[in-house]
């Protein structure tokens, strides 16, 4: 039910950032000038009739990042009251952190007429607030407490985990890259693709043309990750169905992120479909993360079994049992 | 599972971090009480004032008014039809160009008026959408408009303010500290309201008008830049030199 519930916050997680490119998309971030009122009204009973132009796009948006909080601080409280994993806790706690911190970043970026390094950081923080539901939805989950042993002990892959906290790693910093181009209105810098001014290297440069290049290179750079990843799970682990799906997933996401990407160039930033690049890319990672956590299972039955018989460690979890870390490819 | 938890705060940390440290030097919005008139004798003699006159002409054929999709809001959809308003033409005058002396004054001082400039919201659109304003002079914003409207000033030398007002009749005074043309509005509520305000330390500024006509009256004889500005053409300048009762008819043609 915990598994449930934390999948739902994640999902709900993922419409608020959809909402959110919406409103970045629209232009429309400062058509509510107040905050946290809206034109002098409370958030919760402003008028549905006034929702007009841009308005409805920004307070659709503080009403579902409203209800998102809501769903987190549910789920803090439920882990805190019902979780014997203290770091799942705590998980609980920084995803509450996160999302208020947040909650106050969307906030001050519109009282200060959104600053570039507000808005960029509200984008970032987005990804690991989604991020972190994600991870709490994976790690209450029933495939999770059985440690994936339907078909034998997870796998303690060394470099399996390296590369998907590398991919993840990327996929952030690439995330953190596309906020910047958004931010500082560089989505057009480079008019054309697949090439850059009709050359592969663009023969002019200024600022908003080395943002703009930079997310295209780290999109190269985040797809050879995710290509390297992906890779050495079907070649190595074919047979472990929790590897295996979030592989293909990451694969099918990546080639949609893609297209996106290039679509929003060739359509001048249609709004549908920039906003729809914005919360793909928070699939990305989100799936990137999945997919690290997943790989790293052995590890954490490992932990838990050395710090349940170590000094100084309380925490029991029977699930932790089951895994066999091993440094072999499984 | 800590390296987990420690990685989060980690990564969360910078962010905020990052966010923190490049968060300062914003400024507060402008207050909301129009000074007095400052006391400065008018340099000017009224004996020898001049006028400079003159129209602003269109060479070419403007781009086709775009119709605005109203469906965002009900009230502006019942106002009746928009098209853009980037080039309002008469005959060949182009019409909303402001035209202000841009130098030759010299240290002159001028008093400011007291009498408020109004930017209105209504119907839908700024009114007007070009004007002129003195540094320190009233400025009051009005919602005639039974809709909501937030009022977006984006300066680069004034102080940058967005205001909401959600009803008929509500006002906002401010005043503009600084020189600055053009300062512009937005309304981000409705994204083809936009106006310009040229925020001048002079009296010497005119919005071209009916057959792109203006006229700068009660100038001191002497050599001045006139600078024409348009919200698409940009700018031109001229140099004028006006003696004493002297009325000089100059005339700006923007290409398109």
């Amino acid at each position: 039910m915990r598994h449930f519930f934390a999948s739902l916050v994640a999902a709900s997680t993922a419409v608020l950032i959809f909402a959110g490119g919406l409103v970045t998309s629209t232009e429309s971030g400062l058509s509510v000038p107040d905050w946290p009122t809206t034109y002098g009204y409370s958030m919760f009973t402003f008028p549905l009739s006034k929702m007009v132009g841009g308005i409805r796009y920004e307070h659709t948006h503080r009403l579902i990042a409203s209800t998102v909080g809501f769903l987190i601080v549910m789920l803090a409280i439920w882990l805190w009251r019902t979780e014997p994993r203290a770091w799942v806790r705590r998980l609980g706690y920084i995803a509450l952190g996160a999302v208020i911190t947040q909650g106050v970043l969307g906030g001050i970026t519109v009282l200060f007429f959104l600053p570039d390094p507000i808005s960029i950081a509200h984008a970032s923080l987005a990804q690991i607030v989604f991020s972190l539901t994600m991870t709490i939805a994976v790690v209450t989950s029933p495939g999770w407490m059985r440690a994936y042993s339907t078909h034998g002990p997870a796998p303690d892959d060394r470099r399996l985990q390296r590369i998907a906290i590398v991919t993840a790693a990327v996929v952030y910093v690439q995330i953190i890259v596309g906020a910047t181009m958004r931010h500082t209105g560089a989505g057009l810098a480079i008019p054309d693709f697949p090439l850059a001014f009709g050359q592969l290297i663009p023969p002019q440069w200024d600022e908003k043309i080395a943002i703009h290049f930079a997310h295209r290179i780290g999109a190269l750079i985040a797809s050879v990750c995710v290509l390297a990843t992906t890779a050495h799970v079907f070649y190595h682990h074919r047979g472990r169905r929790e590897l295996v799906r979030p592989s293909i997933l990451l694969l099918v996401l990546v080639a949609t992120q893609l297209t996106l990407g290039a679509l929003t160039v060739l359509s001048h930033k249609d709004v549908l479909i920039n906003s729809l690049h914005v919360v793909t890319g928070g699939c990305v990672l989100a799936t990137s993360v999945v997919l690290a956590l997943r790989a790293h299972r052995a590890r954490f039955a490992a932990a838990s079994i050395a710090g349940s018989t170590g000094a100084g460690s309380t925490e029991q979890d029977p699930a932790y049992t089951v895994g066999v870390p091993s440094r072999g490819h499984a | 599972m800590n390296v987990l938890i420690r990685s989060t705060s980690l990564i969360l940390g910078l962010t905020l971090a990052g966010a923190a440290a490049a968060c300062g030097g914003e400024s507060a919005a402008p207050g909301t009480a129009a000074p007095a008139a400052t006391a400065v004798t008018n340099p000017v003699d009224p004996a020898t004032a001049g006028t400079i006159t003159g129209s602003v002409k269109l060479d070419g054929k403007p781009p086709a008014a775009a119709t605005i999709n109203l469906s965002s809001d009900d009230y502006c959809a019942q106002q009746g039809p928009k098209t853009t308003r980037a080039f309002v033409v008469d005959g060949d005058g182009l019409q909303n160009v402001f035209v202000y002396v841009k130098d030759g004054l010299g240290n002159l001082k001028f008093p400011v008026p007291t009498t408020p400039v109004v930017l209105d919201q209504k119907g839908c659109w700024y009114e007007p959408r070009v004007s002129g304003i003195q540094v320190g002079q009233p400025f009051n914003i009005v919602n005639s408009d039974e809709t909501l409207h937030n009022i977006h000033a984006l300066p680069m030398n004034n102080r940058e303010f967005n205001r909401g007002q959600r009803l008929k009749g509500e006002k906002y005074t401010t005043v503009f500290t600084t020189p600055e043309v053009m300062v512009p509005f937005k309304c981000d509520v409705h994204k083809w309201m936009n106006a310009w305000i040229g925020v001048l330390p002079h009296p010497f500024y005119a919005v071209s008008g009916a057959g792109g006509s203006f006229e700068l009256k009660g100038l001191p004889p002497g050599t001045y830049t006139v600078e024409a500005w348009h919200e698409k053409l940009g700018t031109q300048t001229q140099m004028v030199t006006i003696g004493a009762k002297e009325s000089k008819p100059i005339t700006f043609t923007f290409k398109v």
